[in-house]
């Protein structure tokens, strides 16, 4: 193999190690499968064909493979979930609902490198014995769909999908669904009930567990685009080799997406733990603008806590413990964890000191409360809640005390709603209010907290008390 | 009053249903997609034909129209824009963005709501409505014109131009 | 510890062991031992959603030891400390596990009950002053118990549609809606009619019909029983009365021979609203609305409310001896086999002894009762639309009710019958005879709630209670023996079927000594087999298994199905 010549302008950085993106910005690179094929595509799903299922999931978990789409959970013990004396049929959905505020790297395997993923979904559904698996792609990504479908077609044409498939007597279809822009679709039960035609309400866990009772009540394994696609790498490499790349229990490569206020944005594959926030804020995007100053930094999704740039963090535990400033921070799941946050869906935004918190955390507020499904009463009602109060907030008619009231707010919806969303839409307030309290209060106005009084509300409190 | 579905768009539509071999409510959201591709919006009538061609109920499937903004419950523009809302993009300018395309548009925004936020210019030729997250937030700020994807979307004339 | 022969499972609650079988979901397994769970869209009969998160309690587990820690040590009752979680769990749906430990007090289950009820009543329109459903709202009476008894909203409310028609039963007010979806869940899983469903999303989602369809199945109104606020209101009930100031009393419903148990409410004597009683061997939580709601003609001006005895072409209003002696008077002269008594099997069991003894008394000739066969609606309606055949059966000892109807119609037509008694039946209308027959009769009697072409042509015509205005026991389709309790009294001089028959038995010759419907039960325990050994009381106010016919209830079976799956608790 020739050196790989990629775009001028879209060259890898040096700390990147790319797998999953390898032939994304590629010269000479389509998405057609003959191209694919070129350079080995679909070998490895012929080789998974001479294996026991069980063999490749012990792969996988020897890869120590976490799930890329945000809750980070190991892959291979997913796929152990499915009940051992299973008789229902199984399936695999793919989500390429990707909506977490600041990620963006599905797009480009998708647009650029589609039969990657077939490929990482046709070994898994061998795997977990699924003959039936759905691309969930969000409505967003209309080329996305009709590119995956042109390839689905070609990897039908070459006998890797459909029925008996390379004689091993192993059927397989694979369906894209588009969905139609509900961020709720991204969690598994919710993308399963939207998947079922109804409204995507997440479903209570026990004991809809997906694995054992997930698309029509069957055991169903739902796996990130990045995560399945890596599935094929395991399979060339092998699951110790591939959990070599990486640190111990955040093995492999991940895609970091980079937005915000840094000079060059942009996705970066890189090992997991082995760049820190620095290296990559300052080194890989080009650092911030031009007399700017870091101000936080939110660094797995819009949903995951937010980092003040001028806090301390311990990670490791025990002797290993340090004291590490922001730009140290290894971006790996347990480092970030460690710092209170999380490596979610490696969607990383940078804000600099030009930006208002008020309006930072308002903007992320509407974006909660538009998409809360409204199926829980936590998320439904505070969601919204919270968004009005910072809309007031942005618009200078709120009071000092609004600020304990959104924090109030966000704690009665953390830790009590059916899905994850709960957390996602409260996370944000609850540790903009902990780490940026003061700021928020400079854009208050005390003289308003007499006058903010909401009428009916007294009354009913009078009447109930 | 009776959907006219055109027998190629049935065809099709009756092609995405055997995708879900399991159960036809499945195919809600492709059957929609598929009607209000070729019809614009979906517009009651289109409800029931769905619901009809899936043995729904009409609410059923309003349950999930409703749901999700991806699907108008009224005629867009003839062109009709997504502009990226949400945090990344609103860094990159969005909300400038929808601004400088509403004035030479020729929109107004002010009468939307939470149940239509979707205005129309008075030519009828462009519709747009805030869209959140499109997951291009590295290239903010973007837009979607119909199903084509506009990045770093500065020079609103030269947007504009491509959809006459 | 778990007991394996009886797979109970050890269970903390509030600090005290109990046991409950296996698969308990947690908030029955509270609810047995003594502690309710404040809950808004749980319903046993219906799937569980978890949705509300009112029921959110704290919950625990044994602390699983990591690798190569020792297990912790058990006390002497066998129970190891409980790790209790930081997360609260839903206890409508999650079963549950040997050693678990609840607790529904504490600062954990109470933060989140406040905070449940806070976001609950934030967007709620508090217009409790003029609610229906105010003294009855779950919202009520949980803000008073786990409220935090203010609220620091300060933003507008959502605004939704108010005052919805979506059926011809049921009204909408989608401000007060929690969105719980007891109500859309009832119309898809026990009506089959899923006309209801969630529009919008988020806080601003809304319940709703399909524009142009409607609510109209004959269970709507179960959907406005089940609604545990003021959503959904019921036409009929709307703005008639505070529900304070309505007498409950538990009865059955007569409209067919299911015998629906109902709670009837009433307010100095007037109805005015029927409610399902549960009674998981009967109607479980449900009723027909056709059933519920008729009842607006006990109240009406139809009602018969004096004796009366025909006066030439008309007739007038009498006293009871008068009537009484009349029909003495001119029973004198005929003889048993010319005298026919039809009776009714919408009467009491106690009601049909004493027609029985009537019979006796007057050693009638023929008698019989008119039935009522219909089709069932295949969920709670019989195809049997009388409430008491198989008391009829028992206690009339009638093999093949509504058989004989036919020859006592021909007797009268051709002069062997001279005297006809008619007991809570309208035989012009419902028995299939006409004014020229029974013009016949050298006398007839006949004893009614309404007035009706029948009583035209009685010589004596006696106001009969209603079934809403007296006592007595019932045996349904399942062989079930259910108590009927007076709830209003009759209007004027209106008496119970059974002391009419007492008077008319007295009035004739006979003997007396009856002063309650509570004693002739006590006769039919001593005289009829099946009966024997029970009293009043042991009847209780969900029934006891009477006889066996064989007969089931078509939505009790399904519900078993589905309790069986444990897709509902029931």
């Amino acid at each position: 193999m020739s050196e790989i010549q990629y775009k001028a302008g879209k060259e890898p950085h040096p700390n990147e190690h790319r797998v999953i993106f390898r032939n994304v910005d590629r010269v000479g690179w389509d998405p057609s499968i003959k191209t694919y094929m070129a350079e080995g595509g679909y070998d490895q799903l012929k080789e998974a064909y001479q294996l026991e299922p069980q063999e490749i999931t012990g792969k996988v978990k020897r890869a120590g493979l976490r799930g890329r789409g945000g809750a980070g959970f190991p892959c291979g013990v997913k796929w152990g979930f499915i009940p051992p004396n299973n008789e229902k049929p199984v399936y695999l959905i793919c989500n390429a609902d990707e909506s977490e505020p600041g990620t963006f790297k599905d797009r480009y395997i998708i647009h650029q490198d589609p039969h990657q993923l077939i490929e990482g979904m046709a070994i898994s559904a061998f795997a977990v014995g699924a003959n039936l698996a759905y691309i969930y792609i969000r409505e967003e990504f209309p080329e996305g769909a009709a590119i995956l479908e042109k390839a689905i077609a070609e990897a039908h044409e070459k006998g890797f999908l459909g029925k008996d498939i390379q004689g091993t007597g192993f059927d397989l279809e694979i369906y894209v669904h588009r969905g139609a822009g509900a961020y709720i679709c991204g969690e598994e039960t919710g993308l399963i009930e939207s998947l079922e035609g109804k409204r995507p309400y997440p479903r209570i866990k026990p004991p809809y567990f997906p694995a054992a009772m997930g698309l029509y009540l069957c055991p169903t394994i739902v796996n990130n685009v990045e995560t399945l696609c890596h599935v094929k790498h395991i399979m060339e490499i092998g699951g110790v080799e591939w959990s070599q790349t990486g640190t111990p229990n955040n093995t492999g490569t991940r895609i970091l997406c980079v937005s915000g206020d840094v000079v060059n944005p942009g996705y970066f594959e890189v090992e997991v733990g082995k760049v820190t926030m620095g290296e990559l804020i300052n080194d890989m995007c080009g650092g911030l603008k031009e007399g700017r100053s870091l101000k936080a930094v939110i660094p797995g999704g819009s949903s995951a806590k937010v980092l003040r740039a001028d806090e301390t963090f311990t990670i490791g535990r025990g002797d290993d413990a340090k004291e590490i400033s922001i730009w140290d921070i290894p971006m790996d799941f347990d480092s970030l964890a460690a710092c209170g946050s999380m490596a979610g869906s490696g969607g990383v935004i940078v804000i600099d000191d030009s930006r208002s918190i008020s309006w930072v955390l308002n903007n992320i507020n509407n974006f909660y409360a538009h998409e809360s499904c409204g199926q829980c009463t936590p998320c439904r009602e505070g969601s919204l809640w919270m968004k009005k109060i910072t809309d007031r907030l942005v618009a200078g008619k709120a009071a000092p005390s609004d600020i304990d009231q959104l924090d109030a707010v966000a704690r009665n919806i953390d830790g009590r709603t059916i899905c994850a969303f709960g957390e996602a839409s409260s996370w944000p307030t609850e540790s903009f209010v902990e780490k940026f309290r003061e700021e928020l209060i400079s854009d208050t106005v005390p003289e308003l907290e007499e006058k903010l009084v909401n009428a009916e509300a007294l009354t009913a409190a009078a009447n109930l008390k | 009053m009776s959907l006219e579905v055109p027998t190629d768009l049935e065809k099709e539509i009756d092609k995405r249903i055997t995708h879900y071999p399991v159960s036809k409510r499945s195919a809600v959201l492709p059957v929609l997609h598929a009607l209000q591709h070729h019809f614009g919006f979906i517009a009651d009538d289109a409800v029931e034909w769905t619901a009809e061609k899936l043995e729904l109920e009409p609410i059923k499937v309003l349950e999930v129209v409703t749901f999700y903004p991806g699907f108008r419950q009224s005629a867009p523009g003839k062109y009709h824009i997504r502009v990226c809302r949400t945090l990344s993009c609103a860094m990159a300018g969005s909300h400038e963005l929808m601004d400088s395309i509403c004035e030479k548009a020729g929109i107004d925004r002010s009468g939307i709501t939470h149940h239509d936020p979707i205005a129309v210019s008075k030519d009828g030729k462009y519709s747009i409505e805030f869209a959140e997250c499109l997951a291009s937030c590295g290239t903010g700020p973007v837009c979607l014109v119909d199903d084509e994807f506009h990045e770093e979307v500065k020079d609103v004339d030269s947007l504009l131009s491509q959809y006459q | 510890m778990s007991d394996e022969k009886t797979d109970l499972i050890d269970v903390q609650i509030d600090g005290e062991w109990h046991q409950f079988p296996k698969g308990t979901r947690m908030i029955e397994a509270c609810r047995q031992a003594g502690v309710e769970v404040p809950h808004y869209c749980y319903h046993p009969k219906l799937t569980s959603p978890g949705n509300c998160r009112m029921c959110l309690v704290e919950m625990g587990m044994p602390p699983r030891p990591r690798p190569g820690d020792k297990a912790p040590l058990a006390d002497e009752d066998g129970h190891v400390p409980i790790s209790w979680m930081p997360r609260p769990v839903i206890a409508c749906a999650n079963t549950v596990a040997p050693n678990m430990g609840i607790r529904t007090t504490g600062p954990l289950t109470e933060g989140c009950r406040e905070g449940v009820m806070e976001l609950l009543l934030a967007n709620h329109p508090l217009d409790c002053p003029i609610c229906d459903q105010a003294g009855e709202c779950s919202l009520q009476e949980f803000s008073v118990e786990h409220g935090k008894g203010e609220s620091n909203f300060r933003e507008q409310k959502v605004k939704k549609p108010k005052n919805v028609d979506v059926g011809p039963r049921v009204r909408l007010d989608d401000e007060r809606c929690i969105m719980c979806s007891r109500c859309i869940r009832f119309t898809e899983e026990i009506a089959d009619d899923p006309v209801l469903g969630f529009t919008d999303r988020g806080s601003h989602t809304t319940l709703a019909v399909y524009p142009g369809k409607e609510l109209a199945n004959n269970y709507s109104l179960n959907t406005v029983d089940i609604c545990p606020v003021g959503a959904l209101t019921s036409n009929d009930f709307r703005f008639q009365m505070r529900v304070w100031f309505m007498k409950e009393t538990n009865t059955i419903d007569v409209n067919c021979a299911t015998g629906s148990n109902v709670t009837v409410f009433a307010r100095e004597g007037k109805i005015y609203r029927i409610t399902p009683r549960q009674n998981n061997d009967v109607n479980s939580d449900w009723m027909p609305d056709s059933h519920r709601l008729n009842f607006h003609w006990i109240n009406g001006d139809e009602r018969l409310t004096d004796p009366l005895i025909k006066d030439g072409a008309n007739h007038r209003i009498a006293t009871w001896q008068e009537a009484l002696a009349k029909t003495a008077e001119q029973l004198a002269g005929i003889k048993g086999s010319e005298i026919a008594v039809i009776a009714s099997a919408r009467m009491t069991n106690e009601e049909l002894l004493m027609v029985n003894r009537l019979v006796k008394h007057l050693d009638a000739g023929h008698v019989d009762t008119v039935s009522r066969q219909g089709e069932s609606d295949n969920y709670l309606i019989s195809a049997d639309g009388n409430p008491n055949t198989n008391g009829v059966k028992l206690v009339l000892g009638l093999d093949q009710p509504g058989a004989q109807l036919d020859s006592i119609r021909k007797g009268i037509q051709e002069g062997r019958i001279k005297a006809l008694i008619c007991l809570q039946e309208n035989l012009i209308d419902d028995g299939g005879f006409d004014a020229e027959t029974l013009a016949k009769l050298d006398f007839f009697l006949t004893s009614y709630p309404l007035a009706n072409p029948t009583a035209d042509v009685a010589d004596v015509v006696l106001p009969g209670a209603c079934w809403a205005e007296k006592t007595g026991t019932m045996i349904n389709v399942t062989g079930r023996l259910q108590r009927l309790n007076k709830a209003v009294d009759g209007p004027g001089q209106t008496l119970e079927s059974w002391e009419i028959i007492r008077d008319l038995i007295q009035a004739t010759g006979g003997g007396n000594g009856i002063y309650s419907a509570i004693d002739i039960f006590k006769q039919l325990a001593e005289n009829i087999s099946e009966f024997s050994g029970l009293s009043w009381g042991q009847i209780g106010d969900l029934g006891l298994p009477l006889i066996e016919t064989g007969k089931t209830i078509p939505l009790l079976e399904r519900e078993k199905e589905r309790i069986a799956k444990g897709i509902i608790v029931g």
